[in-house]
């Protein structure tokens, strides 16, 4: 077998006329470590995608373990040994751990028919070979995601998979998690498996490497040896500009006046969060932190009236306040950017403009009419304030980018004037120069008076932004923890230190789920 | 242990017991083997139909179209072999029908598989343009003289008793077609990597895919398998009836649909089994036949039987969501 398990030459592939690749390269070797890093839309996937035979190249070449490819199906990329763990798993969420672990091995091997004993036995192989313990007979749905990542590599090195590339596996994991996936890392890699790492968390890429590739439209920029590279030089390859992430730490305005703006006490929703207090001051931006599951996005769901909270009172600005709808958190100038922009914030078809003022449509209105000028006016002060970039309002709000589109979604809240604005996770899915923009915006809001809480997983995001962090776990607040001082390994730590595991399922939506029951 | 008490079929069963307790004793007749061949009698057709749409369900998709597939196949079977004055073998008939349902069902799951249309709209679309084609070119005039194997096979019986009255009941062969597609299509479910594949497909289909499964492959047949079952209870119909009505079966799908639901199949796809289709096809069966013995009008089974879905869903949802919700807060 060669040594050179893949190589991608000259790789271009368009869609609908966009250039998501073009000419792009790359090798791996036997037990190499090697993370590709790139800003969103920079054609990490697309790249994924054509070595695993999902998306097919419109030039350029594919060679596996010797074996050149024009054109690869999925059946083909498996055999070879190649391996994809996505974003999302790919697991069956109805079958056994089991039978997800041993599925696609039966699959590639053409097997007609079903062995159970030897479904439990590959299945009880694949979970030795990494050292972890798992219930085979329970259901994928019902385990935490941490669990699935392990099944989702079982999975992998069960079909002797010699390639094994990762998609962001470490969005949803803790800290412990995320070592314990590195050292499942080393142990594949002592086996001769390479790893494509793909990932957008810095740190972690500088410390699991060896090798890195950076890509940037469609391109890729820079290769090379781990050691050459640092934080600063990675932004620069990935983003093509200068942008120093330090600058963006402010002192962050504490609030004043002897009033909070916003004062929550005691608030408790059953079987989503309990016992929740604090508040927040006109001007200040404060962080709200936790795993998935901690209720911090309930929390949040709860204070702009879509599941008001069953006790505990809210004042807003000294008074009494009660938010049992959204109509009533509008009303009390409260507004909510939404975790997932593109299911819960946007009108995707729809134009930039109508984006902008659909949260104010009924002031624009004169005796029931929508009055065309004042809608015209309101879309070109906040286009111009956001720096929205786009040749014509008129345009589909999903012809732009992530860090566009976020800030549709900050002029659709900005135009009710709030005097509160909680952003959940409000740079996910942005690029590091639309962040830096991003935030530069939140500051500027505070400083005008408005009261911030900024949720998010990104802790220097937060601890650059807040003067003060909620740390939640379990539906409790567990500390509150002024920023000043606190660093980031700090944070990290508090955040874990004492998690046993995560929740299982977020209680958010599991409601939809029915209940398990054996196939 | 703690799964079987948490499995649905385990409630269906519970619920059946307790029915079938509770009707017994208020009226003993229900106990008696007249009963029970009745009973087993009118649950052949809706529960071979159950089992392709169980099939389905777990690929996570909707078919509202394979009543009106089962009685347009056997319809035009039995023109067909009127016009060939044809008195052999019963297995030609089942042959013909089975042929026309298959056909029917692939040209459902050409359309759902290529065009990756929404199951229920285009079952709906088709059911709508079967029942119309029926109509307008084969016929709209009741069969009465069906060929003489469909009519054989109609009164041949496993056993027979007779009642007090001295009236003869038989338990009619079709009950082994019946047992014998639940096994075949248990064994398929269970034992081959086409049935895990329908599992993995109603599981999750872009995993499916990713997988390497041959996901269109896989929707001609589970399409083409539902209307090949739909034209073999077409003709069971037709024999236990002894005509064929071109407005018969059609608005059972109801019924059908109901009863794989209630046995456990998840309506989002990727659970569900052939015992608790079992369960479920009896549930429905019993509540369709039975509630007149205990002097419950007719008009209140439709309504007795939608309270049994809305509970049966309801309860496992409201559960998950319990379960759920102390997890977060405990643990």
């Amino acid at each position: 077998m060669p040594d050179q398990i893949l190589n991608v030459d000259n790789l271009s592939k368009s869609f609908a006329g966009v250039r998501a690749l073009q000419g792009v390269n790359l090798t791996m070797e036997r037990g190499e470590i090697r993370c590709l890093v790139g800003e969103n839309g920079c054609g990490k996937s697309t790249l994924i995608k054509v070595i695993a035979g999902v998306v097919q190249p419109d030039e350029g070449t594919v060679t596996l373990n010797g074996r050149q490819y024009r054109q690869i199906r999925p059946i083909d990329a498996i055999r070879e040994g190649i391996q994809v763990i996505y974003q999302d798993f790919s697991l069956f969420p109805n079958l056994t751990v089991a039978e997800n672990i041993a599925f696609n091995y039966n699959l590639a091997r053409k097997k007609q028919l079903v062995n159970w004993r030897d479904i439990n036995r590959i299945a009880r192989e694949a979970i030795a070979k990494i050292g972890v313990d798992l219930d085979l007979g329970a259901y994928v749905e019902d385990l935490p995601v941490a669990d699935k990542q392990i099944i989702a590599i079982c999975r992998a090195i069960s079909q002797s998979a010699r390639l094994v590339i990762m998609d962001e596996p470490t969005t949803a994991l803790t800290e412990k998690e995320v070592r314990a996936l590195f050292n499942v890392i080393k142990t594949l890699q002592r086996e001769g498996i390479a790893i494509l790492f793909v990932s957008h968390k810095l740190n972690e890429v500088l410390e699991i490497s060896e090798k890195i590739t950076i890509m940037r439209n469609g391109r890729n920029v820079t290769d090379g040896n781990t050691a050459g590279f640092d934080r600063a030089s990675l932004v620069k390859h990935m983003t093509g500009r200068e942008i120093n992430e330090t600058n963006a730490a402010i002192v962050p305005q504490a609030g004043n006046g002897s009033v909070p703006l916003l004062q929550a006490e005691n608030l408790s929703c059953r079987g989503r969060f309990a016992d929740v207090s604090f508040s927040l001051a006109a001007g200040e931006i404060i962080g709200i932190t936790g795993l998935l599951g901690s209720g911090r996005t309930e929390l949040a769901l709860s204070l702009f009236g879509i599941r008001p909270a069953d006790a505990g009172t809210i004042s807003i600005e000294g008074r009494p306040a009660e938010i049992r709808s959204v109509q009533d958190a509008v009303r009390h100038g409260i507004g909510y950017v939404p975790e997932d922009r593109l299911i819960e914030g946007l009108f995707l078809e729809r134009s930039i403009g109508s984006n902008i003022v659909a949260g104010t449509l009924r002031r624009l209105t004169r005796r029931g009419l929508i009055n065309r000028t004042a809608v015209g006016a309101q879309i070109r002060q906040w286009t111009e304030n956001l720096h929205i970039n786009t040749p014509s309002p008129e345009l589909p709000v999903k012809s732009l980018s992530g860090g566009n589109q976020q800030r549709v979604v900050l002029a659709k809240w900005l135009a009710i004037n709030p005097k509160i604005l909680i952003m959940n996770g409000p740079t996910v899915g942005v690029d590091v120069g639309s962040k830096a923009e991003i935030h530069q915006i939140i500051r500027d809001l505070a400083r005008q008076g408005i009261g911030v809480i900024i949720i998010s997983d990104d802790l220097p995001e937060l601890l650059q932004n807040c003067c003060r962090i909620l740390v939640m776990r379990k539906g409790r607040v567990l500390e509150e923890l002024p920023t000043e001082g606190l660093s980031e390994a700090d944070l990290t730590h508090r955040l874990s230190a004492t998690t046993p595991a995560p929740a299982s399922g977020t209680p958010a939506h599991s409601g939809q789920r029915k209940q398990v029951r054996p196939s | 242990m703690k799964k079987i008490l948490r499995s649905s079929e385990f409630f269906v069963a519970l619920v059946v017991m307790v029915l079938c307790i509770i009707i017994g004793l208020i009226n003993p007749v229900f106990f008696s083997w007249e009963n029970l061949f009745d009973l087993l009698r009118s649950g052949v057709v809706t529960g071979i139909l159950a089992l392709g749409c169980l099939i389905v369900i777990v690929s996570g998709g909707t078919d509202v179209s394979f009543a009106t597939i089962a009685i347009f196949a056997v319809y035009l079977a039995s023109k067909i072999l009127i016009a060939w004055q044809f008195d052999g073998t019963v297995l030609v008939a089942f042959l013909l029908s089975a042929a026309i349902g298959t056909v029917l069902g692939l040209f459902n799951g050409a359309l759902i598989a290529w065009f990756r249309l929404p199951t229920m709209i285009v079952t709906l679309g088709t059911s709508s343009i079967f029942r119309g084609a029926m109509l307008v070119f084969i016929g709209t005039f009741i069969i009465n003289k069906l060929p003489q194997g469909i009519l054989a096979f109609g009164q041949a019986t496993l056993a027979q008793v007779s009642n007090a009255n001295g009236a003869v009941i038989g338990l009619p062969v079709s009950v082994v077609i019946f047992f014998g597609a639940a096994v075949l299509v248990w064994l398929m479910m269970k034992y081959t990597m086409l049935g895990r594949g329908i599992y993995a497909l109603g599981g999750d289909r872009v995993a499916a895919e990713r997988a390497g499964l041959n996901v269109i492959g896989i929707q001609l047949f589970i399409y083409g398998l539902v209307g090949f079952l739909a034209g073999i209870s077409g003709v069971v119909h037709a024999s236990l009836v002894r005509n064929v009505n071109p407005f018969d079966l059609i608005g059972t799908e109801m019924n059908v649909i109901a009863a794989v639901v209630l046995g456990g199949a998840r309506i989002t796809g990727g659970r569900g089994t052939v015992f608790g289709t079992i369960l479920g096809v009896m549930l429905v069966v019993i509540m369709n036949n039975s509630l007149i013995l205990l002097g419950i009008p007719s008009y209140w089974q439709r309504a007795a039987i939608g309270v049994l879905i809305l509970l049966g869903t309801g309860i496992t949802a409201w559960q998950s969501k319990r379960e759920s919700a102390a997890n977060l807060l405990e643990s």
